[in-house]
C-alpha cells in the first residue's frame, strides 16, 4: 500500500513557522523546479530580503488566487519511500471549522511550536482537536531552535511542558524533534547543531509511519448505505471493520435476524472478499428486511444496540448547546434524534480551563464530556474499538459538533 | 486496494450518499476528462445505470469533437441527457469574440446552470471539480452548499467531518457534490488508462500539440506535446510536472512579478 500518499495536517500557533516549514520541505525534497526557486530568490532580493521559505507557500497560494492553474504536486512531496500531501488547516480561530474539516481527513498530524514562545493558545486548541479526532500519528516539532542558540535546556523544558500537556488531553506524540525550518536543521537534513539530540529528523519520523494499520482480524461490520433494484436487489454499503467474505454467516442489526452472504457484487465483477474500507454490494441467502443504517455483523462479536453512551464532543456552533434539547445524531449511515442528558465537564479549548462540572450548556469552541440518549437505539462501539462506529456529528441545520464515543451504556442485550 | 482503488472507492461512496440523500439530483457533464471519469464512476456505482439526468451546459461554441462524443456516448450509455442553453443570451448574440470572455462564460454557462436549477429544482448537482484546480485548502468541501446566486461564503462554511456529509439542503440552497475532489490530474489520467475510459481525442497530440483542458473552441489553447496516446500522457505528466510550471515562469516579465508583490502586500 505504499503508493497511497500519506495525508498530513500541520497545526500550531500562528507565526510558529508553518509556512516556513512547508517551504523548507518542498525545497529540501527537490519538489520545486530550479526556475521556481530562482523566481523566489529574485523576488526576495528585490525586497531586500534573504531567501524566504515562508514566501514559497504564499507564492503558490497567490498564483492560485490569480487563476493561474497550479497543480497540487506542489503541495505534494516525496521521500524515497512514499508520497505525502499536505492538507491545509488554517490557524485562525475564525476558521476552526475549516481546520477541523481538514484535520479529520489526515492520516498524521504535525504540531509546530516556537522554541522561544512555547505552547500558546492555538497550539492547545489544535492539539485538543487532534485528540478529539482520535489522531494516532503525531509529531511535535520544536521550531526556531536557531533563535535560542540550539539550547538543550530550553528544548528539554519545552519537551517536558509538551508531554504534560499532551497527557492531559490524551494525545500521544510519537516524536518530539528540535528543528529550525528557516535554517533547515532536522527537517530533511540532519542537524549538526544539536549533537545532544539522538532521534530522527522530521522526514525520517514521517517515513516511519505505517498508514496501513488496518486490523484485518477485527470483527466484521458492514454498514448499509442503500438498497438498489436495477436488475436485481443489491444491498450496498461499506465494510467498516474486518473483512467481508462470500458465505459469511452474519447477524443483521438492529433486528437480530441471521443469514449468510450469498454474493458480493461490483459492476461486472463478483469478488469473493472485500476488505475494510471497501464499498460493495451484497446479496443474502435469506430474504431479510434491512435499510440504510442497518449493520451486518459477525454473529459472535456484535456491536452494541443501545440508546445511551458517553462521549467527548467539541461544540462549534455560535449558539450554545443546551442540555436536553433535541438535536440530530449521525454516526456512519445512521441518523436519529438525540439529547445530551448530562454534561459531566466542560473545558475551554484554548486555555484548557475547566468551565464547570455538571453544567447546563456548552458554548462555542468548548470541549465537553457528555452522556447522550438517542430517541431510538443505535448501533455503536467505542471509538477505540471501531472508529467508524464510534465517531459522530451532532447536526441542527449544519454540523454543530463532532464527537467520539468513549463508553457504550448497553440498555439491552446485544442480539446473540 | 492500491492508491487508485482507494480513490475510486471514496468517490463511489460519495456518489451513493448523494443519490440516497437527495431525490432530485443531476450530473453536470462538460464532456471533459474529469466529468467523463465521474460519469464512468457513476455507472460503476449504480451497476451500469445512470439513474438521474446528465446536464450539458451547451454554449454552442464547443469543439465539434465534443458534440460528436456527447451524442455517441449518451446513446451508448443510455443517458437522460438534458442540454442546457441560455437561449435568451444567445439570441442577444452573446459570444466569446465580442471581447469580454468573463461575461460570455457568466451568461452562457453560469446563468444557464442557474436557470436549469431553478426550472428543475435540483437539490444537488454532481461535479468533477478537483482540489488541485482550486487549491489545496480545507475550505473545499465534498458537499458544498450554494445559495441562489451561487454564492459561497468560504469563511463560514459548515464543518465536514470524516465521511459524514451534508445531507439536507436548506431553503434557497442547492448542494454541490464533488466526488473527485481529492484526485490529481495524474490520478485522473492513470485511472483513464487503467479502466480504458473513452475521452475526446482533442486531449491527444496532433501535429505537436494537444489540449490539456477542453471547453469552448474559441477560448482553448493547446500546449506543445507529442503525447498522442493516454499512456504517453501519463508518462508526460509523471516526468514533466515540475518543468511544466517552469515553462510559465520563464514567460514572466519583470512587471508581472512586481504586480504580484504588490497584490501580496509585500510592497
Amino acid at each position: 500500500m505504499e503508493d497511497i500518499p500519506l495525508k498530513l495536517v500541520i497545526v500550531g500557533h500562528v507565526d510558529h513557522g508553518k509556512s516556513t516549514l512547508i517551504g523548507r520541505l518542498l525545497f529540501d525534497t527537490g519538489s520545486l523546479s530550479k526556475d521556481k526557486i530562482e523566481e523566489i530568490r529574485q523576488i526576495c532580493s528585490a525586497l531586500g530580503k534573504e531567501f524566504e521559505f515562508g514566501y514559497i507557500l504564499d507564492n503558490l497560494e497567490e498564483e492560485r488566487d490569480q487563476g493561474i492553474t497550479i497543480d497540487t504536486t506542489q503541495i505534494f512531496f516525496n521521500s524515497k519511500n512514499r508520497q505525502y500531501v499536505i492538507i491545509d488547516a488554517p490557524g485562525h480561530v475564525e476558521f476552526i471549522k475549516n481546520m477541523i474539516t481538514g484535520a479529520s481527513q489526515a492520516d498524521a498530524a504535525v504540531i509546530i511550536i516556537d522554541a522561544e514562545e512555547g505552547i500558546m493558545e492555538q497550539t492547545q486548541r489544535h492539539a485538543f482537536i487532534l485528540s478529539l479526532l482520535g489522531m494516532q500519528k503525531v509529531i511535535v516539532l520544536i521550531n526556531k531552535m536557531d533563535r535560542i542558540g540550539y539550547d538543550q535546556n530550553r528544548f528539554t523544558s519545552i519537551k517536558k511542558e509538551c508531554l504534560n500537556f499532551l497527557t492531559r488531553i490524551n494525545l500521544d506524540a510519537q516524536y518530539i524533534i528540535p528543528i529550525s525550518a528557516i535554517k533547515g536543521d532536522n527537517v530533511v537534513i540532519k542537524s549538526v547543531n544539536v549533537p545532544w539530540y539522538e532521534g530522527p529528523t522530521f522526514f525520517e519520523a514521517m517515513d516511519s509511519f505505517d498508514i496501513c494499520s488496518v486490523v484485518t482480524k477485527a470483527p466484521l461490520r458492514f454498514a448499509i448505505q442503500d438498497i438498489y433494484n436495477f436488475s436485481k436487489r443489491i444491498i450496498v454499503g461499506q465494510v467498516v471493520s474486518g473483512t467481508l467474505r462470500q458465505n459469511d454467516a452474519i447477524t443483521v442489526l438492529p433486528s437480530g435476524e441471521k443469514t449468510q452472504i450469498r454474493s458480493l457484487e461490483e459492476y461486472q465483477k463478483t469478488p469473493d472478499y472485500a476488505e475494510t474500507g471497501k464499498c460493495i454490494g451484497v446479496t443474502t441467502t435469506d430474504k431479510i428486511f434491512c435499510d440504510r443504517g442497518y449493520i451486518f455483523s459477525n454473529p459472535l462479536d456484535t456491536p452494541a444496540v443501545t440508546s445511551q453512551f458517553r462521549a467527548n464532543v467539541f461544540w462549534m456552533d455560535k449558539a450554545p448547546c443546551k442540555k436536553d434539547t433535541p438535536i440530530i445524531f449521525r454516526c456512519s449511515t445512521q441518523e436519529v434524534y438525540c439529547k445530551i442528558i448530562k454534561i459531566h465537564s466542560c473545558i475551554n479549548s484554548s486555555s484548557l480551563k475547566l468551565i464547570g462540572n455538571d453544567v447546563n450548556e456548552i458554548s462555542n469552541r468548548e470541549f465537553a464530556q457528555v452522556t447522550i440518549r438517542t430517541d431510538s437505539p443505535v448501533i455503536i462501539e467505542e471509538f477505540s474499538k471501531t472508529p467508524k462506529l464510534g465517531r459522530f456529528v451532532l447536526v441542527k441545520e449544519n454540523v454543530s459538533a463532532g464527537g467520539i464515543i468513549t463508553e457504550v451504556i448497553r440498555d439491552r442485550d446485544s442480539c446473540n | 486496494m492500491n492508491a487508485l482503488d482507494v480513490l475510486e472507492n471514496e468517490s463511489i461512496y460519495i456518489i451513493r450518499e448523494a443519490y440516497k440523500e437527495f431525490k432530485n439530483i443531476a450530473l453536470l457533464w462538460s464532456i471533459g476528462k474529469d466529468s467523463t471519469t465521474l460519469l464512468y464512476l457513476i455507472r460503476k456505482a449504480f451497476y451500469g445505470q445512470v439513474p438521474f439526468p446528465v446536464l450539458h451546459l451547451d454554449t454552442s461554441y464547443k469543439f465539434k469533437e465534443i458534440y460528436e462524443f456527447r451524442e455517441k456516448w449518451a446513446k451508448q450509455w443510455n443517458l437522460n441527457l438534458v442540454i442546457v442553453k441560455n437561449n435568451e443570451a444567445l439570441s442577444r448574440k452573446v459570444n466569446p469574440f465580442a471581447g469580454d470572455k468573463l461575461t460570455c462564460c457568466g451568461e452562457l454557462k453560469t446563468e444557464a446552470l442557474k436557470q436549469a436549477i431553478r426550472e428543475h429544482r435540483y437539490q444537488a448537482i454532481l461535479l468533477g471539480i478537483r482540489r488541485d484546480e482550486h487549491g489545496v485548502r480545507a475550505k473545499e468541501r465534498y458537499f458544498s452548499p450554494r445559495n441562489n446566486q451561487f454564492q459561497w461564503d468560504y469563511k463560514n462554511q459548515p464543518a465536514e467531518l470524516w465521511d459524514l456529509y451534508k445531507n439536507r439542503e436548506s431553503a434557497h440552497e442547492h448542494i454541490r457534490v464533488h466526488p473527485l475532489l481529492h484526485w490529481t490530474e495524474l490520478d485522473i489520467w492513470s485511472y483513464i488508462q487503467r479502466e480504458k475510459i473513452p475521452i475526446v481525442d482533442l486531449y491527444l497530440a496532433r501535429n505537436g500539440k494537444r489540449y490539456r483542458s477542453i471547453g469552448c473552441e474559441p477560448c482553448c489553447n493547446p500546449i506543445p506535446s507529442d503525447a498522442d496516446s493516454v499512456n504517453k500522457i501519463v508518462e508526460e505528466l509523471k516526468t514533466t510536472t515540475v518543468s511544466e510550471r517552469s515553462g510559465r515562469a520563464q514567460d514572466k516579465e519583470q512587471a508581472y512579478m512586481m504586480q504580484k508583490l504588490r497584490s501580496m502586500g509585500y510592497m
